[in-house]
């Protein structure tokens, strides 16, 4: 057995244990470390009756401070709908012409309206609103159903082409792939071409004008200027929706189009529909 | 020390060592599993919820396996700005018969928790095609091969049983006609209403990516478009204390 070396001066106290004559020193923890600990302990088990915690058979307990996320939620949903309750009241009653002359509820549109666009009208019109293939730019002053205040109200209210909206804005070009025969389709497309740009091949611009005449001009006009009572685009303009090279172009005269925007009367408050339109009219193309 | 002291007791003994040990196992046992059988009290009623129908459950495979969820969540919180720029903030209920869930904290992309009918299946198309096209700043990659590989539903009848296993509540009608479901949500054309039968009104059926034949998008599409639909927010009443 060994010997047992002597205890030396300065050592800790030992635990008490011993097995075969070694001893276990016994540095015990700081005071503050360990007092934090058992606060925390304490801590613990108070929170736990404080809020929300225990399991129980049919429910968790509530917790004695009343506390609620969702209650959290709806209380600050509320409140800041009271917040905006007045002005938002009058941009609800106000004729839509006079958005823009009073400098308060201009501004107060503007932001609000933005905030609606980045939620609801981003991901397609784009989040500077410059738009996509297929999805109109709305910086520009080019307007399928008009740029004034009340023609995009109407719009953003009740949509383009969809079925959930009666009033939807509603027009349709024919898919003239099966109505007429492939070269005077070709034509009609060096036609629209030339109507903006160059065509692609400049021989057929004359034949073409007369498909045109025949059967487009009732819609875009003589002159390809458009219709906006129609929404037929404005094909002399050089700004294209789904693209002005001839292979859109011949793909839109053989299968036509069919852009849809929802109606947003059932998900947006009045307010909110006002507030868009004129976030969109003053984006630069408003009329 | 008292009582403590007396531990050496049990140190020593291994009979008593191995009871009391069993004691402390059983406790911590029953304070971590014993919960987990009333689990259903965590769940709202809710009217609305329903099993995936098949093409569904297809497209959150393929969401699951194209690890969609790595930068799109499932859950919207109960706090006013999710609330305003998602919807109602998600409830138990709807992501009950997830498995495994897709409620998720890594947001590169928005929450995709009700993502369900706010975009036109054509703009879902285009998205991923090319989501650049529609979101220029968007960082998220390319998916148009989903649209190149068809599916067959071959082991959509299996699937459906697995789901059933874990506790999907599927009627033995749903899995019988799981393949023919399967077949008629992607398809207007077709006699789809067995499946709107099984699975109630919510249940969409369209051509999802406008294309012949059932492909991946048209799947993965089927299951965005009836996120976050199903619920009838009309008839709920949130419970305060939760």
């Amino acid at each position: 057995m060994v010997k047992k070396p002597e205890k030396q001066q300065g050592d800790p106290d030992t635990t008490g244990h011993e097995w075969d004559g070694i001893e276990e020193f016994n540095n015990p923890l700081p005071r503050w470390w360990l007092w934090t600990f058992y606060a925390t302990i304490v801590w613990g088990i108070g929170y736990t009756i404080a809020y929300p915690a225990w399991p129980g058979i049919s429910s968790a307990t509530a917790g004695v401070m009343g506390w609620s996320t969702r209650a959290n939620v709806a209380a600050d949903i509320s409140q800041a709908e009271a917040a905006n309750a007045d002005i938002n009241a009058r941009l609800a009653a106000v004729e839509l012409t006079e958005i823009s002359t009073d400098p308060e509820l201009a501004g107060y549109a503007t932001s609000a309206g933005a905030a609606v666009f980045k939620t609801w009208c981003a991901q397609c019109h784009g989040s500077g609103a410059a738009g996509a293939k297929g999805y109109p730019n709305l910086l520009d002053n080019d307007w399928l159903w008009g740029g004034d205040i009340e023609a995009i109200h109407a719009t953003v209210a009740h949509g383009i082409r969809n079925e959930e909206d009666d009033d939807a804005r509603y027009s349709e070009m024919p898919a003239f792939g099966e109505m007429l025969e492939k070269e005077e389709i070709t034509a009609v497309t060096n036609y629209v071409m030339s109507l903006s740009g160059t065509p692609q091949d400049a021989s057929q611009v004359e034949a073409g004008q007369v498909v045109y005449v025949d059967n487009c001009a009732s819609c875009h006009g003589d002159e390809g200027l458009g219709d906006r009572d129609q929404g037929a685009p404005n094909l002399a303009d050089a700004i294209w929706l789904y693209g002005g090279d001839y292979d859109t172009v011949l793909e839109t005269v053989t299968y036509s189009r069919f852009g849809v925007m929802p109606p947003w009367t059932e998900r947006l408050t009045e307010a909110e529909i006002r507030a868009v339109s004129a976030y969109v009219h003053q984006l630069g193309g408003g009329e | 020390m008292g009582i403590l002291d007396k531990h050496h007791v049990l140190e020593k003994n291994v009979t008593l060592l191995a009871i009391f040990a069993f004691l402390v196992v059983t406790i911590g046992g029953l304070v971590q599993i014993a919960p987990l059988f009333w689990l259903e009290n965590t769940i709202e009623d809710v009217e609305g919820m329903r099993p995936y129908t098949p093409l569904e459950l297809a497209g959150k495979d393929i969401y699951i396996r194209e690890g969609c969820y790595v930068c799109h969540s499932q859950m919207i919180r109960p706090m006013r700005d999710e609330v305003e720029r998602y919807g109602h903030y998600s409830l138990a209920a709807e992501s009950q018969y997830d498995h495994p869930f897709q409620w998720g904290s890594k947001r590169t992309g928005p929450d995709l928790a009700r993502v369900g009918l706010r975009y036109s299946d054509e703009w879902h198309v285009d998205h991923l095609r090319d989501p650049q096209s529609v979101v220029p700043e968007s960082v998220m990659p390319k998916y148009g091969f989903l649209e190149d590989r068809m599916i067959e539903g071959k082991y959509i009848e299996d699937r459906l049983k697995t789901d059933r296993f874990v506790g999907v509540p599927y009627t033995d009608e749903m899995v019988e006609n799981a393949l023919a479901d399967f077949k008629a949500q992607a398809d207007p054309d077709s006699d789809y209403d067995g499946l709107i039968e099984r699975y109630g009104e919510t249940v969409q059926v369209r051509n999802f990516d406008g294309a012949a034949g059932i492909s991946e998008a048209d799947a993965l599409i089927a299951y965005l478009q009836m996120l976050g639909t199903l619920v009838d927010f009309s008839t709920f009443t949130p419970v305060a204390s939760r």
